[in-house]
């Protein structure tokens, strides 16, 4: 079985930030907007080096939306940054009207989504933001797991015309994909090839499916695991071609069960091959204060949630 | 340039076409629409630097947001008759498998729309990011954007408001069409503004009065006007006092014919009112 190992743990978001100062240094066209958290964005370096492409719109992450927008009639490529929470629920007309319904090439770029922000609660948390955005036509929606594939697909992103939710969040989390790896929007990735379960994760829960493979391995479970990093489009054949061999499925993600990766991949599967599946997600619930460990352990989005949904999926075949 | 006389009669040409397309349809907004009609035929006709063909990214010239939407009417009419699509396509207004959606979108691709609008207090926004990108593009032309008055009650107004002045988007001219009527009632009653125009220089815009919102003339004067305002650190608002529902008689000065089309007898009255000048659709 392949095995994944890391030597440090870095934030998703610095990824962005990286991948953005780059952005900064080779595509002129690239403007960011943010609305008053460049720190938690780690959108400095691009400030630092791109003063006049940078433009700070305090609190008002409405009225950032519409710049956003307008900035694209005549050529700019926007990347707007805040947190998921107020990405995605706060604006979601603006969203919906001005960017979406309009198709402005906008990259909306979402940090400290899902749980693991931790101690600020459920009004920062946001376990609803990939249904949220899903639902629009036309928007792609991005869900990286660690900080080299944050970098990558923030810079991919800008070569895709058309708006775009880029989803990373806040903890620092092992790095454990490819330095410089070529991100492909709506091509899954085959971590590991396996008989028995197809384990299809996202985000921070792809490390988790991994750290799970290893211990189901050690029971004699041969389990796939795939990071379905871009969520819309959904690689659909990825998914059936895997579950075509191993029969059933747990799907992982840091969002709740209704709107999540859990019900793209079960479409997918109703319409072509009924398939068992098990949903490691939140269960239809707010967030709460609390460290990113003990929430992801309270609300069962960690590798043991994973195995233990494994097991149960087999028992179904 | 074409004098008064053939702005008029652009003007009496537009009424008939609003008229005659939201009776077809028995749906649409002529009250504000008609309110309007002046200000967008001096703009696209004499005061707006625009090229003959429509590129989305308006390079080079003046741009034009609409953020209250459901005029869509007026600013069809004008778009058709100012020549970036034909002017028999009006006759496809809210109707299935058509560019003329109820409010203006870019979604079908219709010559001269830059954004969709109709969820209100959007526009100002747009139209800030627009200036935004002219002055990283070096591009010195203007953006134009109209607004309705009851559409101030959109907070994100307020927050487009700050940010223009706080940030000197001076080439931005922002007009409100101040006619006093809503859906529900008087905007007064609704819920009231107060005093716009303190309100705008307290934010730190340069305001300009035009009185008779509903005369070519004092809109050419003070849109003129307006534009020497440009370039000087602050952007510029224009308050348009206009009467809803303007020169159809009985559709004038109430907010009864917001979003009401009139019937057959009600458009033979208004269209008597405004003899054909250009030709109908």
């Amino acid at each position: 079985m392949k095995t994944y190992t890391y030597t440090e743990k870095k934030d998703t978001r610095s990824g962005f930030g990286a991948g953005l100062a780059e952005l900064g240094r080779t595509n002129t066209n690239v403007v960011a907007l943010c609305a008053d958290l460049i720190g938690s964005l780690k959108m400095d370096q691009f400030i630092e080096e791109n003063p006049d492409r940078f433009f700070q719109v305090g609190i008002a992450e409405a009225n950032m939306m519409g710049i956003a927008a307008g900035m694209t009639i005549g050529g700019k490529i926007p990347f707007t940054g805040t947190f998921a929470n107020f990405s995605t629920g706060r604006v979601y007309d603006q969203i919906r009207q001005s960017i979406a319904y309009s198709g402005k090439n906008v990259k909306i770029c979402a940090s400290h989504a899902g749980l693991t922000l931790g101690e600020d609660g459920a009004t920062h948390q946001i376990l609803e933001d990939i249904g949220l955005m899903k639902m629009l036509p036309g928007m792609t929606v991005i869900n990286t797991c660690d900080y080299n594939q944050t970098k990558a697909a923030t810079i991919a992103i800008a070569e895709h015309n058309g708006p775009v939710y880029l989803r990373f969040g806040r903890p620092a989390v092992p790095v454990f994909s490819a330095k410089n790896q070529k991100f492909e929007i709506g091509k899954a990735v085959l971590l590991t090839e396996g008989t028995d379960v197809t384990i299809v994760a996202t985000g921070h829960l792809v490390w988790e499916a991994l750290e799970a493979s290893k211990v189901l391995y050690e029971k004699g479970i041969s389990a796939e695991v795939i990071n379905i990093h871009t969520i819309k489009p959904l690689d659909d054949k990825a998914i059936l071609d895997s579950v075509s061999k191993t029969r059933c499925i747990v799907t992982a993600e840091e969002h709740n069960y209704l709107g999540g990766l859990g019900e793209s991949v079960a479409r997918v599967l109703a319409k072509h091959n009924p398939t068992p599946q098990e949903f490691v997600a939140t269960n239809d619930t707010f967030g709460e204060s609390g460290t990113p460990a003990q929430l992801m352990e309270k609300y069962g989005l960690n590798s043991e949630a994973i195995i233990k949904a494994t097991e149960n999926v087999i028992k179904r075949k | 340039m074409p004098n008064t006389q053939q702005l008029e009669d652009l003007v009496t040409q537009v009424r008939r076409d609003i008229l005659r397309m939201v009776h077809k349809v028995n749906s649409g907004h002529p009250g504000g629409s008609l309110g309007c009609t002046e200000f967008l035929v001096a703009l696209y006709s004499e005061i707006m630097e625009r090229k003959e063909e429509f590129t989305m990214d308006g390079i080079g010239e003046d741009l034009f947001f609409l953020s209250n939407g459901h005029i869509s009417p007026a600013f069809y009419s004008v778009l058709a008759r100012s020549g970036y699509f034909p002017v028999e396509e009006l006759n496809t207004f809210r109707l299935i498998n058509t560019r003329l959606q109820g409010h203006p979108t870019t979604h079908e691709g219709l010559p001269g729309i830059r954004i969709a609008s109709g969820s209100l207090g959007q526009g100002m926004s747009v139209a800030i990011g627009a200036a935004q990108t002219k002055k990283l593009n070096k591009d010195t032309h203007l953006v134009y954007s109209l607004h309705g008055d009851g559409e101030l009650q959109e907070g994100q107004n307020w927050e487009a408001i700050m940010y223009a002045a706080g940030n000197n988007i001076d080439n931005l001219i922002s007009t409100i069409d101040l006619n006093g009527q809503q859906i529900d009632g008087a905007t007064d009653n609704v819920l009231p503004l107060g005093n716009v125009k303190e309100k705008f220089e307290a934010f730190g815009w340069i305001v300009l009065e035009i009185e008779e919102g509903n005369n070519i003339d004092a809109i050419l004067k003070g849109m003129v006007e307006a534009k020497t305002k440009t370039g000087q650190g602050k952007p510029v608002c224009v308050l348009l006092k206009t009467v809803m529902g303007n020169g159809v008689d009985f559709m004038m000065h109430t907010h009864a014919w917001h979003g009401k089309a009139p019937n057959d007898e009600q458009l033979a009255m208004g269209l008597s009112q405004n003899p054909e000048t250009l030709g109908d659709y």
